[in-house]
């Protein structure tokens, strides 16, 4: 996917002055939020589980080379095949050739985030092979021409309205009257396009929340039922997903699966938890002829055993953005790639650079809600300060605000000048002050949009040696 | 009283020593009143918390070196900051990761660093104060406090024991008010969108004041609330346990 994560700025200053974009976004406080809250509460052992789920993670990051093989020999025994694909590339080209194999003419997608990392839909229409989105906010968002706005609610951005308004131009078969007003007639007039869709399509490409090392199986989690179709349906399976996603046993899944919805969408679990192992058997009634399994790397191993390798840890389950009052106020397009909210901030300038995503990581006041919420108690704000120190060591933070900062911090560090200086400013701005200043030089970034408060007068510093003298007198 | 007084240094905070020394004032009162003695320390300056989020990490190792040397040798060192004192608590040891020297006494530091409000709860036993404040007030939970702290139940608990006082909790309490040091300046769109929902959160509640525990956020609330006019009082938390509010609240002057 092409970045915009360059302009942030910009893309922040016109998502907050959209009130459709503000409407939609005040769903994603109201929803999430709470029902997480309510489901954490209810188990007991929630704490525990987000420690061990960590622990379950640390350990098999600690020893990916060897889950990894162990994953990809399993999965040759059972008859599916692993395609090792070092950057997003040679994932696309793989995913093409297994297509083109088979003569595919359309695909069924269920929902990928990875597919989003290789830009995969755009490859396979510019290869003649139409890739049809399932999951329902995928699908609008596809009939839109857009990217997902959120890693578990694509179409999060979006109001009924809007998606209305799109199922009239775009399902021009059904009759113009129809009622359409309601999430339940929407959602029904989607699955009814989409029916025919799974029966036509020559292969389905699915993601993956989990492989398992122990028996070469791939789980989804969803709610709609569209990932279990697309991948039963067609002759063909395609599994995409990146590598941090192995984890050791089932049993290891079982229990990351009780933090992963619970911390999604308050669901103790979700609706559909699918297990994949292979294509199907003889004696199976049904399945797909053929198991691929497109494994992609695109950055993530140079990330183990460095400051990063924490964040391979997170299972996607969005509860980093849902809790995010940065993404509350801008949502996930102003990011300008896949991921957004804080998980992204720290995954994206691994996975294209700091040089393009350097906003990111800076766009965080560090109130560490994210941390809070984190099933996997990932330390994403001691991560992104991480990559500030990054930008610093390598000169690419603002020269202006670099230079302030070298300022401030030479009186900092020299502390009888530094409360010479504060002890003549403070009641100079007191007196010009007068409570606080609508406008102040070289503060423009505070007085757009709030006034300063103006010192009392004078220091602390200078008040308190005055009340000792006068005390030891 | 047989016990010795415990010796307390204050961490002023650079925020504080320059803006709004009553809060200060304030902190030695009521840390008098627990008992205790307070010294200043005349070589600190801040806690280094600009350069440190902003990746200057150099310059944030100097600062806190220069801190852990400021306050050797006290019982306790207390600052009326959540964020201040996180950073001496939470942070500091980890900035000295290649120097073991530094690091224990940066980790001698964090293990006796506090926060005012909790000091005085959670340390001193503190369970009412001796103050007067008549009016509503609704109270922000500062991030670095509430979350790297567990500061939450402890300004309520004092400022439930000040006489005429009624607390009015406004909708996400805990949720950021969009400071952030260097992010309301880097990024004013996305803070403004922030610190306007909070004022629209303590504007709905109808309190006459707002208090919270860091003057950052204070400094940032104020800003904006004044901007738009409204009748809000606001004060560190401090001033209003302490009974030190006859200071023009923040961003008010004594002409009104």
């Amino acid at each position: 996917m092409e970045s915009s994560a360059r302009a942030f700025k910009e893309n922040a200053r016109a998502a907050v002055a959209d009130p459709q974009l503000k409407r939609a976004l005040s769903h994603v406080k109201e929803g999430f939020i709470g029902k997480r809250a309510k489901a954490a509460a209810k188990l007991p052992e929630f704490e525990v589980l987000r420690d061990a789920a960590r622990d379950i993670k640390n350990h098999t990051l600690d020893h990916l080379d060897l889950y990894l093989e162990h994953y990809e020999r399993k999965v040759t025994e059972t008859g599916g095949q692993v395609h090792w694909c070092p950057t997003a590339e040679d994932a696309r080209r793989a995913v093409l050739e297994i297509c083109r194999a088979v003569g595919a003419r359309t695909v069924t997608k269920g929902k990928s985030m990875i597919a989003e990392e290789i830009a995969l839909n755009d490859h396979l229409e510019a290869n003649g092979i139409t890739p049809v989105e399932t999951d329902l906010g995928e699908y609008i968002i596809q009939l839109r021409g857009e990217t997902p706005s959120h890693i578990i609610a694509p179409a999060v951005h979006l109001t009924k309205d809007l998606v209305e308004a799109d199922f009239r131009a775009h399902h021009t078969a059904f009759p113009p009257e129809r009622p359409l007003s309601e999430p339940r007639q929407l959602v029904n007039e989607a699955r009814e396009v989409l029916r025919g869709k799974y029966l036509a399509a020559d292969v389905g490409i699915t993601g993956a929340n989990f492989l398992v090392a122990e028996t070469g199986t791939s789980v989804i989690v969803t709610n709609e039922g569209n990932g279990d179709l697309t991948q039963v349906l067609p002759r063909v399976h395609i599994v995409v997903a990146s590598l941090e996603k192995v984890v050791p046993t089932l049993e290891d899944v079982s229990t990351i699966l009780r933090v992963l919805a619970r911390s999604a969408t308050g669901q103790e679990c979700s609706t559909y938890t699918t297990f994949s192992t292979g294509p199907r058997r003889a004696e199976d009634p049904d399945g797909p002829d053929q198991y691929h399994v497109v494994l992609l790397d695109n950055g993530r191993s140079s990330m183990l055993g460095g400051e990063f390798q924490d964040m391979l840890r997170c299972i996607r389950c969005g509860a980093c953005m849902n809790h995010c009052p940065v993404y509350h106020a801008i949502g996930g397009h102003a990011y300008g790639w896949v991921y957004p909210g804080p998980m992204g901030a720290v995954l994206t300038p691994n996975l294209i650079g700091i040089e393009e995503a350097g906003h990111l990581p800076s766009a965080s006041t560090f109130c560490g809600r994210c941390e809070s919420v984190c099933p996997m108690r990932i330390p994403l704000p001691k991560m992104m300060r991480h990559w500030r120190e990054r930008e610093f060591e390598r000169h690419l933070s603002p020269a202006g605000a670099r230079a302030g900062l070298a300022l401030w911090a030479f009186f900092a560090k020299r502390p009888s000048l530094y409360h010479f200086v504060t002890g003549m400013a403070a009641p100079l701005l007191a007196a010009l002050g007068r409570g606080r200043f609508r406008r102040l030089p070289l503060a423009g970034g505070w007085t757009a949009h709030r006034d300063m408060p103006a010192p009392e007068g004078r220091t602390f510093r200078q008040l308190w040696a005055g009340r000792r003298q006068g005390e030891s007198r | 009283m047989s016990e010795k007084p415990p010796r307390v240094g204050l961490f002023v905070t650079c925020l504080v020593d320059l803006f709004r020394p009553t809060v200060g004032f304030a902190a030695a009162k009521l840390l008098e009143d627990a008992g205790c003695t307070v010294e200043v320390p005349r070589t600190q300056t801040c806690c280094g918390q600009p350069a440190y989020n902003s990746g200057d990490r150099g310059d944030a190792r100097s600062i806190a070196a220069r801190t852990v040397e400021a306050f050797e040798g006290y019982d306790y060192v207390v600052a009326p900051s959540g964020s201040c004192a996180a950073m001496l608590r939470e942070h500091y040891p980890a900035l000295f990761t290649d120097d073991p020297g530094m690091a224990a006494k940066a980790a001698k530091l964090a293990g006796r660093t506090y926060e005012l409000v909790s000091f005085l709860t959670d340390v001193r036993g503190v369970t009412g104060v001796e103050a007067r404040f008549p009016g509503s007030v609704t109270y922000h939970d500062s991030c670095s406090g509430l979350r790297e702290l567990g500061i939450k139940h402890q300004p309520r608990a004092l400022l439930a024991t000040v006489d005429g006082l009624t607390l009015a909790e406004h909708a996400d309490a805990e949720v950021c008010c969009g400071f952030g040091g260097t992010f309301c300046v880097k990024y004013p769109d996305i803070s403004n969108t922030m610190v306007s929902e909070k004022a629209d959160a303590v504007e709905s509640t109808g309190a006459d004041t707002l208090l919270a525990g860091d003057l950052g956020c204070l400094l940032n609330m104020a800003g904006k609330l004044k901007r738009r006019g409204a009748k809000t009082s606001i004060r560190h938390v401090a001033e209003v346990l302490a009974g030190m509010t006859e200071q023009p609240a923040i961003g008010e002057s004594a002409e009104g």
